[in-house]
């Protein structure tokens, strides 16, 4: 129910309340109390593993035939690098769907290294923010999108977040969003790991499907709970995300958005966008009636007055 | 149909008599050397004195489970393996799979019970067992201290006579 209702809106916001993008409707997300695919897959990033070896980056790089970087991905002095005065450390761009930051939080006597990536929301922001309904969440779990329809507008990047889609900057004419996806078109597919989760060689990364992830989760956490924090992040967060992270150190001092809320994005917009179509559908009845009303006096007045202007000549 | 199967049951004959004759010794004789290669590609074959590294760790379980036959210090594990045979499978790629995200793997995840369907993959289980050790006891960390990078590595990492000729900096943000 709430599935078709939801594309109804995002339908009727866009073309009037025409049901003219019933098609997609099988890929799109439904509101509130949606908690995925069943079958969707993600990736459990275990942060307690990570050395920094930007293995992951460069796997990513070769994969999506990316650019080649600035810098070598076995130059570790990236880490170093922070943006906006010291106040932001490295983001995906359009050269670079991955990249891996380290940490050094109080009270660690070793630095903590985090991939951030798309992290797959079970309902995108990105997807409900985007006016041209370029991004799809796809059964397997991955967010993509069409960047042939993608005008540029770079609303998936206020939307998102995590902060993820990167613009490409760098072209003048047609410039369109970029950001990870998955892997979807290459592996993710065919049922195979994102480039990657497969390059990892300390298996930071573990591919799964996303019901199996969180098992596997709760139970290292079980097993070891002196060695990690008992949140998962993502599995709440903004509805649920495809890719899920264990820390051994307070998710605060590795840079995550602790703040976040739990329900949907889309929740924020969904009483908004529901009167859309009302609005759409009902107003112009509504105030054609109230007009015709309102004019119907009106109109005879003219006349009169018209009449008595002819009788006064 | 029938006369392949009688081939199949055949040759199957042959690998399990085969398996007989030689696994036992096999397990029951600690290899001086291993030549981990299973996925070289990006960096050269790596040589483990395997010799060296029984003699600095305390028992075999802190790199083979419950699986040589002497227990395993693992509070976890041992709650079923404390007192269990050695067993045929000793070898880490026996268990670890070389490709552990393969679909087949992967629908294992929720078959399996929760105490094997979080297992490594044969690469996983090195560098966490190796370098949880190393980090310890101050062995080399590095990943080329371990192992040589290839010249397809050099090319895949942009390092070496692949690196970026061009030093940008300060792009990666916005």
């Amino acid at each position: 129910m709430s599935k078709v209702s939801r594309r109804k809106f995002l339908a009727g916001s866009l073309a009037g309340g025409a049901a003219v993008m019933l098609s997609p409707a099988k890929n799109a997300m439904a509101a509130g109390s949606f908690a995925g695919f069943p079958e969707g897959m993600g990736v459990l990033v275990d942060m307690t593993r990570c050395v920094g070896c930007r293995s992951c980056e460069a796997a990513c790089n070769k994969e999506q035939k990316l650019p080649a970087p600035d810098q070598p991905f076995d130059d570790y002095s990236v880490f170093d690098q922070t943006f906006h005065h010291g106040t932001q450390k490295r983001r995906p761009t359009e050269k670079a769907y991955t990249v891996v930051n380290r940490y050094e939080p109080e009270g660690s006597d070793k630095p903590v290294y985090r991939k951030i990536q798309c992290n797959h929301c079970n309902e995108p922001a990105c997807l409900t923010s985007c006016f041209v309904n370029a991004y799809t969440k796809t059964n397997e779990g991955a967010v993509v999108y069409d960047g042939s329809v993608c005008v540029g507008c770079r609303n998936c990047m206020i939307a998102c977040p995590f902060h993820i889609p990167g613009y490409s900057y760098s072209k003048v004419i047609d410039p369109v969003v970029k950001k990870c996806i998955f892997c979807y078109d290459t592996r993710v597919k065919y049922g195979k790991p994102p480039a990657c989760v497969e390059i990892c060689p300390a298996q930071v990364l573990t591919f799964g499907k996303r019901k199996d992830l969180l098992k596997i989760a709760r139970a290292r956490i079980k097993k070891n709970p002196g060695k990690y924090q008992a949140e998962i992040y993502g599995e709440k967060t903004v509805g649920g995300t495809g890719w899920l992270y264990l820390s051994g150190e307070p998710f605060e001092q590795l840079g995550f958005d602790t703040t976040l809320q739990k329900e949907p994005i889309i929740n924020n917009v969904k009483g908004f966008l529901g009167t859309v179509p009302m609005v759409l559908a009902i107003w112009p009845a509504l105030f054609t009636g109230f007009h015709l009303l309102a004019t119907k006096n009106k109109g005879h007045d003219d006349h009169h007055d018209s009449d008595a202007e002819e009788g006064e000549e | 149909m029938f006369v392949d199967s009688k081939w199949h049951m055949k040759s199957l004959l042959i690998l399990l008599s085969g398996l007989f004759l030689t696994l036992p010794a096999y397990a029951m004789d600690a290899p001086e050397s291993v030549t981990i290669d299973a996925l070289a590609k990006y960096y050269e074959p790596v040589e483990f004195d395997h010799e060296m590294h029984v003699d600095v760790s305390e028992d075999c379980s802190s790199c083979h489970h419950h699986t040589t036959g002497t227990g395993t210090a693992d509070q976890y594990c041992s709650k079923c393996h404390s007192e269990y045979k050695e067993l045929v499978k000793v070898a880490c790629q026996d268990c670890h799979p070389t490709q552990p995200f393969s679909a087949e793997v992967v629908n294992l995840q929720s078959q399996q019970d929760i105490f094997h369907a979080d297992m490594n993959g044969l690469v996983g289980a090195y560098h966490q067992n190796c370098m949880g050790c190393h980090q310890e006891v101050g062995g080399p960390t590095g990943c080329e201290d371990c192992h040589a990078r290839t010249e397809a590595g050099d090319e895949f990492y942009h390092a070496g006579k692949y690196a970026p000729t061009t030093a940008e900096h300060a792009t990666a943000g916005h």
